[in-house]
């Protein structure tokens, strides 16, 4: 129902961000983000960072699916 | 290397292997509805549904805001689109979906001057750089959308732009899993719950559905590992009798969502009953205009008649949703009802149950 | 007589009269001459012998002017590829001009220049040509209709239709180029990216493959619709199945980024320097080493390849492993937040 997209916050103008993805950049609004700051990761939807995304946690979830294929894999982060 | 966010949740074999897990879990044929109309993307693009074990049966709901946009209320935006001066800003996938007597892109081939937007934002630019003209923007999505039409709405009002209008047919995700929830044939074991509502809606908004209705829920990402470790995880809770609201996306989604936004939400709209194309009216499911912005609201704004309005008749897709019933039970599939003419919301989205099964049983 | 610059055209450079010569002078004679076209008769007269191919193609393309390329050099090369996936080896280009009154004449000249530069890149003449002048809102801009005829080589069979069982899939390079740059240029897209069309005549590249094997047996460009309508069309004219391998074709990060922002398949995205051949599987990779020798082929691989089918259809390998139905692409490619 909703596309968003990671993406590093690279510059701020009060709540204007530049964003990059990919190689790609554009604008997005932290309105609805406002403790973003430069170098975080956001998901952006529709041109607004909406939420903050957690290092910790993405590491855990790959860590979780390590320990439930066995192991034998590796998140390749 | 920094983490990417996407490529590490993309990985192939482990996959595999994790898919050869959930067909050692699964006891009995599990139903598994995928809420989100961006999971049903997933499920599609990496053939999700063609690799997972016979036992398990992938159900598309009514996940995609778009796709569920009543007749009525696309008539009422085609009018308006229509109307001298007016420029009407939308969505891309918008221009899919039928109205009653037509669609967005036959009302552009008629005059209308339709603009596809990629932001709410770009439609208040748009407004401001034609001062003269009658910007009206089709606001359509769930709560992850709403808030970003809620801020455009906020912005309006503070620089002036008086030129900007909304036309909301936003939609709230727990009202319609409740009301799914309440129906008697209901034929669904567990929900995939979309990671990106409840990223700002928090994961407590589907405690009903789980506790009272007694179905297993997983927040769910939409990477390839994301929906295979969910699909195990909700296959884990019937196997072991439980039925609680558990996080996978965890990296998206904070506990108590996003309040900001929330709030934000909520102070430019509020609750009303809606009509879901397929579904019908659902008590408390749509958002509109508070009335403090009713100088920004279409509706208000613009008087259209739109009495010819008529929501499509024979269609069946709120059985399909549910699982009860397979598309070539309904009376549309394939005579009248085609990807390229669609009827209702299983054919209009490109995924849908229905567009799947025209697609594969071609 | 010089036209002065800073002017715009106006209906009067449409009407055959003094106007309509010196424009034609100026602007056309002065950057496409050629031998056969500065005779200025009322047809180009060539002389060839053999099999010819012969095609036209409309060009309309807003921006008009987008990174890597604009609308002169893209009718060039649009329809020297078409003559190229033939097997022939371009030769002759006719192009009508239809411009939109108000057009900066700046503007035409250096659409006609990029044409012309295209033209010498690709080794074939503009012989003739043709300039109407439309009311302002009639034509957006410019319109270009190329049209253009080749020599195939007598040992040449290649066809959309002669795609066998066991042929390998080769693409030429990455996917979606030309499509994400045109879309970043589009008004309300807002995205910085140094991704440029990949507009490029592939004359050249083909007559390597065809020196390097007897044996190819379907070429095609994937421009409107992408790979996606390309293979589709081939699986149809030669009643095949195509699988091609998702995590083998070839994307440039910024395109991949792009289509994850905005929600577009890079699979249907048009491409208008990039080539589709199949290849019978023991020539496949004297083609491909071939192909990569060539700048226009320097990133091929193979991407998959044909199965016998009773229905012709192409599926994907996707990046999990399962197989799904690639479909004929419908409608326009647009932003979606689902």
């Amino acid at each position: 129902m909703c596309l968003a997209v990671p993406a590093k916050i690279i510059e701020m103008d009060k709540q204007i961000a530049t964003v990059e993805v990919g190689g790609l950049s554009r604008q997005a609004s932290t309105v609805l983000l406002p403790d973003a700051a430069i170098g975080d990761y956001v998901l952006i939807h529709a041109g607004f960072a909406i939420s903050l995304l957690d290092e910790e946690q993405a590491l855990e979830t790959i860590r979780l699916f390590d320990e439930m294929t066995g192991g034998m894999a590796s998140g390749g982060a | 290397m920094p983490l990417t966010y996407l490529d590490e949740f993309r990985s192939a074999p482990q996959v595999q292997r994790l898919l050869d897990e959930l067909i050692e879990r699964r006891g009995s044929e599990l139903k598994i509805m995928e809420v989100c109309g961006t999971h049903t993307m997933a499920i599609s693009r990496y053939g999700i549904r063609q690799a997972a074990p016979k036992g398990i049966t992938l159900i598309s709901g009514p996940g995609c805001p778009v796709c569920v946009t009543a007749n009525s209320d696309i008539d009422r935006f085609i009018e308006m689109s229509m109307l001298p001066g007016v420029i009407a800003t939308s969505f891309g996938d918008m221009l899919r979906v039928p109205g009653t007597r037509m669609g967005l892109a036959e009302a552009r081939s008629r005059g209308a001057d339709v603009r596809i937007v990629y932001s709410p934002l770009d439609a208040l630019r748009m407004a401001r750089e034609n001062p003269s003209k009658h910007v009206v923007f089709f606001g359509v999505g769930f709560e992850t959308t709403a808030p970003t039409v809620a801020a455009t709405l906020l912005e309006a009002r503070d620089q002036g732009i008086n030129n900007f209008f909304v036309q909301s047919v936003h939609k709230l995700v727990p009202p319609a899993l409740e009301a799914l929830c309440s129906m008697p044939d209901l034929a669904i074991d567990t929900f995939l719950c979309p990671g990106h509502v409840t990223a700002i809606i928090g994961p407590q908004a589907y405690k009903p559905v789980a506790e009272e209705f007694g179905i297993p829920c997983v927040i769910a990402g939409f990477e390839p590992i994301d929906v295979l470790q969910s699909l195990i995880m909700l296959a884990a809770q019937v196997d072991e009798g439980r039925s609680e609201v558990e996080l996978q996306y965890s990296r998206g989604v904070r506990p108590d969502g996003n309040p900001q936004a929330m709030a934000l939400m909520l102070s430019v709209f509020e609750p009303a009953d809606a009509e879901w194309r397929g579904l019908g009216n659902i008590p408390g499911s749509g958002l509109i205009l508070r009335d403090e912005f009713s100088d920004h609201d279409a509706a208000v704004r613009f008087q259209v008649d739109v009495s010819y309005s008529r929501e499509p008749r024979g269609c069946i897709c709120g059985d399909i949703l549910t699982g009860i019933h397979t598309p070539p039970h309904c009376r549309l599939f394939r005579k009248v009802c085609t990807p390229d003419h669609p009827v209702g919301p299983c054919m209009v989205s490109s995924e849908g149950t229905c567009a799947a099964y025209y697609q594969y049983e071609d | 007589m010089k036209t002065e610059r800073g002017k715009n055209i106006l209906l009067a450079h449409g009407s055959g009269g003094r106007l309509t010569q010196e424009l034609i002078g100026s602007v056309f004679g002065r950057t496409l001459s050629n031998a056969i076209l500065d005779k200025m008769d009322d047809s180009a007269v060539v002389k060839l012998d053999g099999n010819l191919a012969f095609t036209i193609d409309s060009h309309v393309v807003s921006p008009l002017f987008f990174p890597g390329g604009d609308i002169g050099r893209l009718s060039l090369t649009g329809t020297v590829n078409d003559l190229a996936m033939a097997g022939a080896e371009p030769l002759y280009i006719c192009a009508a001009f239809v411009i939109e009154e108000g057009f900066p004449q700046d503007d035409l000249e250096s659409i006609v220049s990029s044409m012309s530069l295209a033209a010498g890149e690709a080794g074939v003449q503009v012989v003739a040509g043709d300039t109407k002048v439309v009311e302002r809102g009639a034509a957006d801009g410019v319109f270009i209709t190329t049209s253009g005829i080749g020599l195939i080589p007598a040992s040449v069979r290649i066809s959309s239709s002669a795609a066998r069982p066991g042929d390998a899939v080769i693409v030429s390079g990455t996917i979606g180029d030309h499509g994400i740059a045109i879309l970043s240029k589009r008004q309300g897209m807002d995205f910085q990216t140094e991704i440029r069309s990949d507009c490029a005549p592939l004359g050249g590249l083909v007559a390597t493959m065809l020196d390097a094997s007897r044996r190819v047996r379907t070429l095609r460009d994937p421009t409107r619709g992408g790979l996606a309508a390309t293979l589709n069309e081939i699986a149809a004219a030669s009643g095949v199945a195509i699988e091609v391998d998702e995590s083998s074709i070839p994307f440039r990060s910024e395109v991949r980024a792009a289509c994850e922002l905005l929600g577009l398949d890079p699979l249907v995205l048009a491409n208008e320097g990039k080539l589709v051949a199949f290849v019978a599987r023991q020539d496949a990779d004297k083609v491909l080493s071939a192909m990569r020798g060539h700048a226009y082929g320097a990133g091929a691989v193979i991407i998959g390849e044909v199965q016998e089918s009773e229905k012709p259809r192409v599926y994907l390998r996707t990046l999990l492993g399962s197989r799904r139905i690639l479909s004929m692409p419908t409608g326009e490619q647009l932003p979606r937040i689902c």
